[in-house]
């Protein structure tokens, strides 16, 4: 075992971990800690753009773009947060211009900008041109930018390090803390994937920023190494996940496959049709037809194929229609998205529409924290040390269904914000916090166990029932009797997650017993997603459940804040829980308490969301 | 999905590229040092369908019948760069070549990239190659005051350089490379491709540098213009014209 000192450690090479990196590095001795390399996250699978109110190319204002992010986000959205992230996008985007990032350009050489899902001028009137955009490689591109300036900037790198622990002072699954307690976050627990070795990097501020959990479902356009591991992490040491039923299906997904195809493609006048080539959003949004938010989209389509009006031969999917677009706009725009669909369907975009189905996408909720990236542990204390950027995060700038070209921007501000807030706090640390007797004995001995057990059950057999259950039961629609079976089935796949065993026994680049500890996270997010879900007996946004088909603001304008906690803990977590939803779920050796938090609202009341 | 779906007979459209399922024989490579100092071959039998990559293939094998079998990847759909892998014998992405179009008929041969120390089976030591890649200085060189907005730069210029910001760093390029194989030193095509996204940025001014670095011995001189590089890259990137521009640049002194 490795012991390592940092001011700062961040866990996570994607844009927010990366641009957190470059504030905290020049300020304090930083780390970062990823279990890809840099360039492998999936920052790089982003396409379509970043928005910002730059008015490039037409009127536009930071006070729109916030406006359309809480309408976006079906008023679930802290406003607060929202108008930081609309202000700064401006900030957000020259930075990267600046750092190098090659934005596609207006003819007089500004930085170009194109339409997006649910940006709209004066409030809702007519979709705005506000992403900028590098062709359909932005998130490439910025992933890339990023790396590069961390290079320039000597950023130091622990690559293919899986962060498996979250070290603290105070251990909250068993815990009762008063309020205002103070807790500490100390350290982290890495595996290196090349050694085996165990590494403990302590700490005076950690930020994660470990990305997403799309691998809970099946179609996903997801990275396969997207599996929830931060949050999973701050979950099992007894910190809250705020919202995580909002999980976002964007619409165009390559169908079968869940390949993502830009919204870009509906920005550059793509029309998505049904079996009879009816432009089907015409009836669901009149206003901005396809250029609607992603879950009202999604859900037009899924329901046009229940009604029948599918295409295809087993009438499951609907078509992009591109094909009335010049050939040389969608090689200079969107170059890679059609390659996607010659390559993976064999599909010739120019003169034929492409099969797309909803792709599970974007988890809205996350670990909760403030603007400043810090970690709650619970409706309104902090965690010191402890922040949060990007995916893993829920600040909360998206609320129920976040806006296409919105997360590029989130990374941004919000890893900036959190990189430099680490940095200042750990200058106000004198000395290292005490690390736990053997911090590291809790990993050994779960990889031990896990490298030990006697032939078992596969690691994918229960993956793919996980996956399966998922996309059936908990996807675009969602029913109480659905979400029901899939609780049920999670509640088993915890069970036989005891059992399973691997093959590979070996030392080195043991993929094969990580993909299990992965699972492990799979189950655990798998499972606060459906339960959040389950008591939240509303539509709104990306969660909408067919049996409570209208928004409920009297009982559900309200954040999800969902505890693990041991079966002997008070059903208050630790005791001072905002008037919570009332639903304590036992399980098999713990609970889960679903509380609350109050959604900031500062100039916007809720409205119907029409467009 | 209808997409992987096997066909059924129905008049499905030939769109959607549906063809039935089939058995297909993947022949591997495996190393474990832990195991061994000398590598084998391994076969390995998966029904597949149409739709199915050699990734695709690659993970029956690991989650079905062989848990051992170590390879990266991660986004599966060609953007991330982790599974560049030579495929009956050429550098491909794993999850970007599709079983039909490698002639699944024959076994095919699965093998790690070329010139990069194996780790174990098809992972390869990737530091060797970054650490070129770091060499030439990829990010942006400016001086002065920072404007307050955006830098200009007109489509014109853009376009300069924009194939090679397609780079994602899988390395098929330099592992396809001759060169690259017997001279471990040679910075390779995927350094000099980013060298190039910046010598051919407008707005850079560390071009002259970066190519007094690429002038060395182990530069842009050892290309011999076999165009491996180009055929190997799965994102398209005209490598060999690329690494040609540079040259020309070092020439002239111009750019």
């Amino acid at each position: 075992m490795q012991t390592h000192q940092y001011d700062v450690v961040i866990v996570g090479a994607g844009g927010a971990g990366m641009r957190a990196a470059l504030e905290a590095s020049t300020d304090a001795r930083t780390a970062v800690i990823s279990k890809l390399y840099p360039t492998r996250s999936h920052t790089g699978a982003a396409q379509g753009g970043m928005a910002a109110a730059l008015a490039n190319v037409e009127e536009d204002n930071w006070e729109w773009h916030t406006f359309d992010t809480v309408k976006g986000g079906d008023y679930l959205v802290d406003q607060d947060a929202a108008e930081i992230l609309a202000k700064e996008a401006i900030d957000a985007v020259l930075d990267l211009e600046k750092m190098g990032l090659p934005f596609n350009r207006t003819p007089e050489g500004r930085i170009d900008q194109r339409r997006f899902g649910g940006h709209t001028r004066s409030h809702g009137e007519a979709a705005v041109r506000r992403a900028c955009y590098a062709a359909d490689r932005t998130g490439h591109m910025i992933l890339q930018t990023l790396y590069q300036n961390c290079v320039k900037q000597n950023v130091e790198f622990y690559n293919e390090f899986y962060v498996l622990d979250l070290l603290t002072d105070h251990d909250l699954t068993t815990e009762e803390l008063p309020d205002g307690a103070e807790v500490n976050a100390t350290g982290v627990v890495a595996y290196d994937l090349a050694s085996g070795e165990i590494h403990v990097f302590q700490a005076k501020a950690i930020i994660f920023a470990t990305g997403g959990a799309g691998k809970i479902f099946k179609t996903t356009s997801n990275a396969h190494t997207l599996t929830g591991d931060g949050m999973a992490l701050a979950y099992r040491r007894g910190l809250p996940l705020e919202d995580m039923e909002f999980f976002q299906f964007h619409p165009t997904g390559l169908a079968g496959l869940g390949i993502l195809l830009s919204e870009a493609a509906r920005g550059e006048g793509g029309i998505l049709r049904n079996a009879d080539g009816e432009r089907f959003m015409e009836r669901y949004a009149p206003t901005i037809k396809d250029l609607a938010p992603r879950d009202i989209v999604a859900r037009s389509m899924a329901n046009e194929v229940r009604e029948g009006r599918g295409a295809g031969p087993n009438k499951d999917y609907v078509l992009l229609d591109l094909t009335h677009l010049e050939p040389a706009h969608i090689d200079a725009k969107l170059p890679d998205i059609t390659e996607f669909a010659r390559t993976y369907l064999g599909v010739e975009p120019y003169t034929e529409p492409v099969p797309v189905y909803p792709t599970a996408h974007y988890a809205m909720g996350g670990v909760p924290t403030n603007v400043q990236g810090e970690v709650l542990r619970d409706s309104h204390n902090v965690v010191r040390g402890l922040y949060a950027a990007g995916e893993v995060a829920c600040v909360s700038v998206h609320g129920s269904n976040r806006l296409g070209t919105n997360s590029l921007l989130d990374i941004n501000v919000f890893g900036k914000r959190s990189g430099r807030a680490a940095a200042a706090y750990a200058k106000t640390v004198d000395a290292h916090l005490p690390l736990p007797a053997d911090p590291a004995a809790a990993v050994v001995a779960q990889l031990e166990d896990m490298r030990s057990r006697p032939d078992g059950e596969r690691v994918a057999d229960l993956r793919r029932t996980l996956q399966e259950t998922m996309d059936a039961n908990a996807q675009v629609f969602r029913t109480g009797d659905s979400l029901a079976e899939a609780m049920a089935t999670i509640k088993d796949l915890q069970k036989r997650y005891r059992n399973v065993s691997v093959q590979d026994k070996g030392k080195l680049f043991n993929t094969d017993l990580l993909e299990a500890i992965e699972l492990g996270f799979l189950i655990d997010i798998a499972e606060v997603t459906v339960l959040a879900a389950l008591n939240r007996k509303e539509s709104r946004g990306g969660h909408y459940r067919e049996d409570f088909p209208k928004r409920d603001d009297v009982n559900y304008m309200k954040h999800t804040m969902a505890y693990r906690r041991p079966p002997a803990a008070s059903d208050v977590a630790d005791g001072h829980i905002e008037g919570y939803f009332d639903h304590v779920e036992n399980l098999d050796g713990y609970k889960v308490v679903l509380g609350s938090k109050t959604v900031t609202q500062t100039r916007y009341e809720p409205m119907e969301r029409k467009y | 999905m209808t997409a992987v779906i096997e066909d059924k007979g129905a008049a499905a459209p030939s769109a959607l590229g549906v063809v039935p399922s089939f058995t297909v024989t993947l022949k591997i490579r495996r190393f474990n040092p832990e195991v061994s100092d000398e590598p084998t071959w391994e076969e390995y039998q998966v029904e597949a369908h149409g739709t199915d990559r050699i990734l695709d293939a690659l993970h029956k094998i690991k989650w079905e019948q062989d848990g051992s079998l170590t390879f990266r990847r991660s986004c599966a759909h060609g953007v991330c760069g982790s599974d560049a892998m030579r495929i009956n014998g050429r550098n491909r992405l794993a999850c970007k070549t599709l079983l039909k179009d490698v002639n699944p008929d024959k076994p095919i041969t699965v093998e790690p990239i070329k010139g990069l120390p194996v780790v174990k089976d098809l992972v390869v030591d990737m530091e060797p190659f970054f650490a070129s890649y770091r060499e030439i200085m990829p990010f942006l060189i400016t001086s002065g005051n920072e404007p307050t907005r955006e830098r200009l730069q007109s489509a014109a210029d853009h376009a300069k350089f924009d194939d090679t910001t397609k780079c994602i760093l899988c390395a098929a390029c330099t592992s396809s490379c001759p060169v690259f194989w017997t001279d471990g030193q040679y910075f390779g095509p995927a350094a000099i491709v980013n060298a190039h996204r910046f010598i051919f940025d407008s707005r850079d001014e560390g071009g002259q540098q970066r190519l007094d670095i690429l002038n060395d011995k182990e530069g842009v001189w050892r290309c011999r213009t076999t165009f491996n590089c180009t055929e190997a890259c799965p994102r398209g990137i005209q490598v060999t014209k690329a690494i040609q521009e540079v040259k020309q640049a070092m020439i002239r002194r111009a750019f």
